[in-house]
């Protein structure tokens, strides 16, 4: 192993050096968005693309969230290989037409004639202390969405390898950022980005074999401390940290839980209507004979996002983790 | 933000002077330039007229015949079941016309769906540009192939496409121009807003053509906009607006080439409105006297794109008895040929539906395309030859003992 210096990055830094890195191999990768020229977005990722590559490649764009994405199809079906900044979860809505009638559809519509390889970055979760409209979770839209990939990372080393798999795809990809994770450190070398598997691959960051934790983004260091909490208790947790909710790895989560014979699915969206449901039937159609308790799910209530000084009370914490374990039928165990 | 007010740096001669003004403030644009004209702008029927290019005039003549032979062999096509709906230009085949022939080879055109004309007169197969009508694929051309954006359904969403294109053409240096057509009801659309903005802001090589036929559905232009045209509204963006007669061909020719030529220099886009007509409802779906009474359609009648044009020529010798049968004649072997193609069953291919949903399809696709390639097998195999898909002259699905 050469000795690189591997410093601890920040999840912000890996994401910006993954844009900087796609722009530089590839002239057709362009980002726009609301702010990202020269302030570098309101979290800074696009921090110095515009000084290095110019206006025409990073744009400011008018504050116009639709506009930004039907302009990047229209970028895209000449070739070119937009990347777009929402600038926070909520403020994508406007864009839902233009990214469900013409962005997930395209390359459907014309039998394969228009793919649109199109990249939208979005800040999501709460967690943040930010004011109503700045802490959705709203993955759940874009996950019924056929058409689109939606991945999501929660190191700093995926951060940049599934950036840089979303930005090389040929398909559109919602690439959500957990935003109170921007600021969260791992040792991570630039010049040597740790190989990340492609696009659909769901990755087990704890072996366990009591019961399994499904996660993802935000909810991973949540699980992880939980994981370690349990331990007291008795119980060794498995986690398995999902990355793509589409395409879904059936595989790995399965495999997991064929091991674990307990699955609890964390996740900050409600619970009603969230990926959990989603998750714990897939789960469940698959581990059937496996399973020692129904799959449960820890999310956020089924309540709009609460004010910033009430949000701990929404955010699934280790506590509510842990109990979830402790509600897996463990009477049940000789 | 927290400042502490005693360690502010006052501004020199702030303490003592007062700006009564904005300062900031200073004219963006001169609006004068902008407006449109009072009156749409004609050809037909003025002095102007007698400049026009004899050969253009009868191919644009030619075309008319055509495209209105076109609208009305689509809309029969309805009414036999061989299109699933026909949302029909026709009174308004000028715009289709003129905005199909006046682009160059290398421009691109983003249309609705109602323009499935000008998509024709471009060039594409008719059956090609009416496969989403007919329902048996969504868009059925290769964008591509043509410079044909797929045509649009949800409304104005077509617009900034056109600009997205046109900004990405010429940030790679090509001379390509994009037209967006787009209807009245349409320029109440967020969209249309954001795509005149975007446009005018980045100074993007796009026309905007609005046909303004008088209704969205049944709603009246009254009902849509309080502005005093559409064409106005260009104004707002600090771009031009033009007016013109949307039945007079040659005028719309005229005004869209000066507005391709302008965004080509690299001036930047402008918004034409087109005042026409919509003859018929708005598909065959539609009934129209619930909401416009009869006569409205005949005073339309007697400004018909295609009467002018012919009376023009008809006056000037340029066309006499035998050129307009030839021309119909034309048409009607045009539309002969398609009611025949149109008359054959189109081929399905059920297992298409998971074909080109991602460029490698996922794992769970690959189950689900199982699952229907199972189905389908297993009713092959009962022997009743009713398939999903088949039956009620839906089409004709492809035997299932076909390996893909």
């Amino acid at each position: 192993m050469t000795t690189v210096a591997v410093k601890p990055a920040t999840m912000a830094q890996a994401l910006r050096r993954a844009l900087r890195d796609a722009m530089a191999e590839d002239p057709s990768v362009h980002v726009l968005g609301e702010d990202v020229g020269t302030l570098g977005g309101v979290f800074r990722i696009t921090d110095g693309l515009a000084a290095e590559f110019g206006d025409d490649r990073c744009t400011d764009t008018p504050l116009a969230e639709a506009g930004i994405l039907g302009a990047a199809v229209g970028m895209a079906m000449y070739g070119l290989r937009p990347v777009v900044e929402m600038q926070f979860d909520a403020f994508a809505y406007p864009s839902f037409e233009q990214l469900i009638s013409h962005v997930a559809k395209m390359r459907n519509r014309t039998r394969g004639a228009m793919p649109l390889p199109i990249t939208v970055r979005v800040p999501y979760g709460g967690g943040i202390g930010g004011v109503e409209h700045h802490s959705d979770s709203s993955e759940a839209y874009y996950m019924a969405t056929p058409g689109l990939h939606v991945v999501t990372p929660a190191t700093v080393d995926d951060a940049y390898g599934l950036l840089r798999a979303a930005i090389a795809s040929d398909d559109p990809v919602i690439f959500l950022e957990p935003k109170r994770l921007y600021w969260s450190k791992a040792p991570w070398s630039p010049d040597e980005p740790a190989e990340v598997a492609p696009i659909g691959r769901a990755v087990v960051r704890r072996r366990g074999s009591s019961a399994t934790l499904i996660t993802y983004g935000p909810s991973l260091p949540v699980c992880l401390e939980a994981a370690e909490a349990a331990r007291a208790e008795g119980w060794d947790l498995e986690v398995v940290d999902l990355r793509s909710l589409v395409p879904f790895d059936d595989e790995t989560v399965a495999a997991s839980v064929r091991r674990s014979g307990r699955a609890v699915v964390v996740h900050e969206s409600t619970g009603f209507g969230g990926p959990g449901g989603e998750i714990a039937a897939r789960v469940t159609e698959r581990c059937f004979h496996y399973l020692e308790a129904p799959v449960l799910r820890v999310a956020g209530f089924d309540i709009p996002y609460p004010p910033p000084m009430l949000e701990r009370h929404h955010l699934p914490g280790v506590d509510r983790v842990l109990d979830a374990v402790a509600r897996l039928q463990w009477e049940t165990e000789s | 933000m927290k400042e502490s007010s005693t360690s502010v740096q006052e501004p020199p001669g702030a303490a003592g002077h007062l700006s009564h003004p904005p300062p900031a403030w200073r004219p963006r644009t001169d609006p004068a330039p902008l407006l449109p004209d009072p009156e749409p702008y004609r050809v037909l029927g003025t002095d102007a007229a007698a400049g026009a290019d004899p050969a253009l005039l009868l191919r644009l003549y030619a075309e008319l015949v055509r495209g209105r032979r076109y609208n009305t062999q689509a809309t029969a096509l309805t009414k036999q079941g061989r299109l699933a709906v026909y949302p029909s230009s026709t009174g308004q085949e000028a715009c289709q016309i003129a905005a199909a022939l006046v682009l160059r080879e290398q421009d691109w055109l983003f249309p609705s769906y109602r323009d499935t004309l000008a998509a024709v007169a471009r060039g594409l197969d008719p059956v090609q540009a009416l496969t989403l009508l007919r329902g048996d694929w969504h868009t059925g051309y290769d964008p591509h192939e043509h410079r044909i954006a797929p045509l649009s359904t949800p409304l104005a969403t077509q617009l900034p496409h056109a600009v997205g294109l046109a900004h990405a053409a010429r940030l790679k240096g090509d001379d390509v121009v994009a037209l967006a057509l787009v209807g009245d009801g349409g320029t109440s659309e967020g969209d249309f807003h954001e795509a005149l903005n975007f446009a005018a802001v980045w100074r993007v090589p796009v026309v905007f053509l609005v046909q303004n036929n008088g209704f969205a559905i049944s709603v009246p232009l009254a009902k849509q906009t309080a502005a005093p045209s559409l064409a106005h509204k260009a104004v707002g963006y600090g771009m031009p607006g033009r007016l013109v007669d949307g039945n007079d061909v040659v005028a719309v020719h005229t005004v869209l080439g000066e507005a391709l030529a302008r965004a080509g220099r690299g001036e930047g886009p402008t918004l034409v409105e087109a005042v026409t007509y919509r003859i018929d409802a708005h598909t065959n779906a539609d009934d129209a006297t619930r909401y416009r009474a009869g006569d409205e359609v005949e005073i339309w009648r007697a400004h018909d794109p295609l009467r002018l044009l012919e009376h023009e020529l008809t006056a000037r010798g340029v066309l006499d008895e035998d050129g307009i049968r030839k021309a119909a004649e034309a048409a009607e072997t045009m539309a002969a040929r398609l009611r025949d193609r149109m008359n054959a069953e189109p081929v399905l291919n059920p297992m298409d539906l998971f074909t080109h949903v991602y460029a490698d399809q996922t794992v769970q696709l690959r189950e689900q395309a199982a699952q229907l390639r199972a189905e389908l097998d297993a009713s092959a195999e009962e022997g009743s030859g009713e398939e999903p898909g088949e039956g009620s002259g839906e089409g004709r699905t492809e035997g299932s003992g076909e390996v893909r």
